[in-house]
């Protein structure tokens, strides 16, 4: 079957919404306006409704005042949702080399420290370490180094992994249609992929150099995998960069957007709080709190009642105890974020530090202790054809 | 003795357990026992069918209960029928919960994968058991195609929002050769009662028992109101009126003759 549908563009849904940071004041001004009695009607709409305006009143200073309401009803609908569960996955660094220069990155280019790419059998000897631990979900990632980690790569890799996980995913840099269709022929399912911000003017100061440096390229990403029929769309904001209740703003309207035109596949959101790293001045970035991060997540369920919701080990411990009663699906543990750091080979520099540092039966201890089913396996490798 | 019949097989319970969204393994196993069902759908998603000791598999005690594996998250009639092979190959289990749902937002079924792969399934020797929406017309081709049963749901896939389908189950149910299962959107026992009443055959439960507070007790709520909804079906229920019927304002006259 041929899709002839002709699609909006995204780009300018953001821009005629000034969702791309044109109207930054206008929404601001409207979010600090919003009132009580608005955020009594969002919360009576029913659960996963969604309309730009009922979100923006949910993630407003007025609706802060009604956390705890807004926590109960999340909670109930992701039990009713996805039930007493949440999936556990690892993230696998391949390479810290990069030709980007990201502002908040600690594979930022100009830094200075010694460089590790992982080979395929280096990285199959950290994968067995992973699947030890009792993974089946297993999330490949890396640096912009398309000279060694590049398709061809990644699509071996992908075909001996596929023995031993269940689902492969990746979080690398941004490719092309065809090569994304290339990797979901080697059996791996999902991309995720963060547009950091949606503000233009802030994406071209945090991203001044390197391919990355396109905003429009960058925000084209998620359509380009969704049209290589890729499973899983992860999708986010870097938070910390600009104004979190507008990147949330923005971020549903382009999750909306693919689950309309992208309809076979699931968009999922992720939480990514900027995180201390080698080299990388933070006073710079206006970080959001706790209690926003959890407003932000809430208000996201929810609109979106179906969405998949990650939370990584950037988080304290504490704080991921709580949120897998408050939306969170999905949650890595016992994560590494540098090249060969699970077989502690290579000593080499991690991206951010990971706050949350227990081990993955820690973890799933944890999950039992409130009640919550560990999952380890929600896929299979028979889904992809051999 | 009332039994279900499927595939020859017969069966006492006609309440099906679905077994995702458990808060663990135990908790299931408890509220399958407390629901008396002898057939229970596992996904094949979420267990590593090759494996006996898979910790979901190895809960289930398959001298009591029949393991009906499902093809949850194929897309595509491909995908479900290499599920199906996988699963047959690794258990000698023939029999299988289609499930073709390429939306995976309200996981409704497609209903031209499902009768696709259908049709090649039972050609293969399946037992299909395949979940539709609550479409009659796609009902009596699959029946065409020789599937053991018809699952149509009541409502979307755990919104728990009873029988939404009403109308259309009924007439499936006047026109089926096959047992008809009704399947997804059942959150209360009543619900349940509602679908027995009307004549389905069986029913399939999962989120409104694994999500409950005490699902085992839910489970055997579900257990009694099945119960109560087939008997009162076979018992031959009063025709419903909306009006009360005592006067003749029509006819009233001829009595004064």
């Amino acid at each position: 079957m041929t899709i002839t549908t002709k699609h909006p563009d995204i780009k300018k849904i953001l821009a005629d919404r000034g969702l791309d940071g044109s109207g930054r004041e206008i929404w601001q001004k409207r979010l600090a306006e919003t009132t009580r009695a608005e955020v009594e009607w969002a919360l009576s709409r029913p659960p996963g409704y969604y309309v730009l305006d009922r979100l923006l009143i949910l993630i407003s200073p007025a609706a802060e005042n009604f956390i705890e309401q807004m926590a109960q009803l999340a909670h109930q609908l992701t039990l009713q949702r996805f039930g007493r569960t949440v999936r556990l996955y690892a993230p696998l660094y391949l390479s810290n080399f990069c030709v980007n220069d990201c502002v908040y990155c600690g594979f930022n280019k100009s830094h200075k420290f010694p460089r590790i790419r992982l080979t395929i059998e280096q990285s199959l000897a950290e994968a067995d370490i992973i699947a030890k631990e009792g993974f089946k979900d297993l999330l490949l990632v890396s640096s912009e180094d398309k000279d060694f980690i590049g398709v061809d790569y990644l699509a071996e890799l992908a075909s001996i992994l596929r023995q031993k996980f269940s689902s492969l995913a990746v979080e690398i840099y941004q490719m092309a249609t065809e090569e994304y269709t290339k990797l979901f022929a080697a059996g791996i399912e999902g991309v995720t992929l963060y547009q950091e911000t949606y503000d233009r003017d802030t994406y071209c100061k945090y991203h001044p150099a390197g391919p990355k440096a396109d905003y429009d390229y960058r925000l084209s990403a998620p359509e380009a995998i969704a049209q290589a029929g890729m499973r899983e769309i992860g999708i986010g904001a870097l938070l910390g960069l600009s104004d979190w209740r507008l990147e949330t703003l923005a971020l549903a309207e382009h999750a909306h957007y693919l689950m309309k035109h992208y309809w076979q596949s699931r968009v999922s959101f992720s939480f990514p709080r900027l995180r201390p790293a080698k080299d990388v001045d933070r006073s710079q970035f206006s970080l959001l709190s706790d209690k926003n991060l959890v407003q932000m997540i809430l208000a996201l369920r929810l609109c979106f009642a179906d969405a998949g919701m990650t939370i990584s080990t950037r988080e304290p411990a504490h704080l991921r105890d709580h949120l897998v009663k408050l939306g969170i699906t999905r949650m890595s543990a016992g994560s590494k974020t540098n090249p060969g750091g699970y077989s502690g080979s290579t000593g080499s520099v991690e991206q951010f530090e990971i706050d949350d540092k227990r081990t993955p039966a820690q973890i799933a201890a944890m999950l039992k202790s409130q009640g919550l089913e560990p999952v380890w396996k929600d896929w299979d490798s028979a889904f992809a054809k051999s | 003795m009332d039994k279900l019949v499927i595939a020859d097989r017969h069966f006492t319970s006609r309440l099906l357990i679905g077994t995702g969204k458990f808060s663990s393994s135990e908790v299931m196993v408890e509220a399958i026992e407390a629901s008396g069902a002898e057939i229970v759908t596992v996904a094949l998603r979420r267990v590593d069918i090759t494996n006996q000791n898979d910790d979901m598999l190895a809960a289930i005690d398959r001298s009591k209960y029949l393991l009906l594996p499902n093809t949850s998250g194929a897309r595509t009639a491909d995908e479900a029928i290499r599920l199906s092979r996988l699963a047959r190959a690794a258990t000698g289990i023939n029999w299988v919960k289609l499930e073709v749902t390429p939306d995976p937002y309200y996981l409704l079924p497609d209903p031209v994968e499902t009768l696709k792969a259908a049709e090649i399934l039972v050609k293969e020797g399946f037992v299909v058991l395949p979940y539709i929406n609550a479409d009659p017309i796609l009902s009596k081709k699959l029946q065409d195609v020789g599937t053991a049963t018809v699952m149509p749901l009541a409502s979307p896939i755990g919104s728990n929002q009873g029988l939404k389908t009403r109308d259309a189950l009924e007439i499936i149910i006047e026109q089926a050769n096959v047992p008809v299962i009704v399947d997804a959107g059942l959150g209360l026992p009543s619900h349940a009662a509602e679908a027995m009443e009307i004549g389905a055959d069986a029913v399939l439960v999962n989120t409104a028992i694994a999500t409950a507070a005490d699902p085992a007790k839910m489970s055997e709520a579900f257990k009694f109101a099945v119960i109560a909804g087939r008997t009162a079906y076979l018992s031959g229920a009063a025709a419903e009126s909306k009006k009360a019927s005592a006067s003749s304002p029509l006819t009233g006259f001829l009595r004064d003759e």
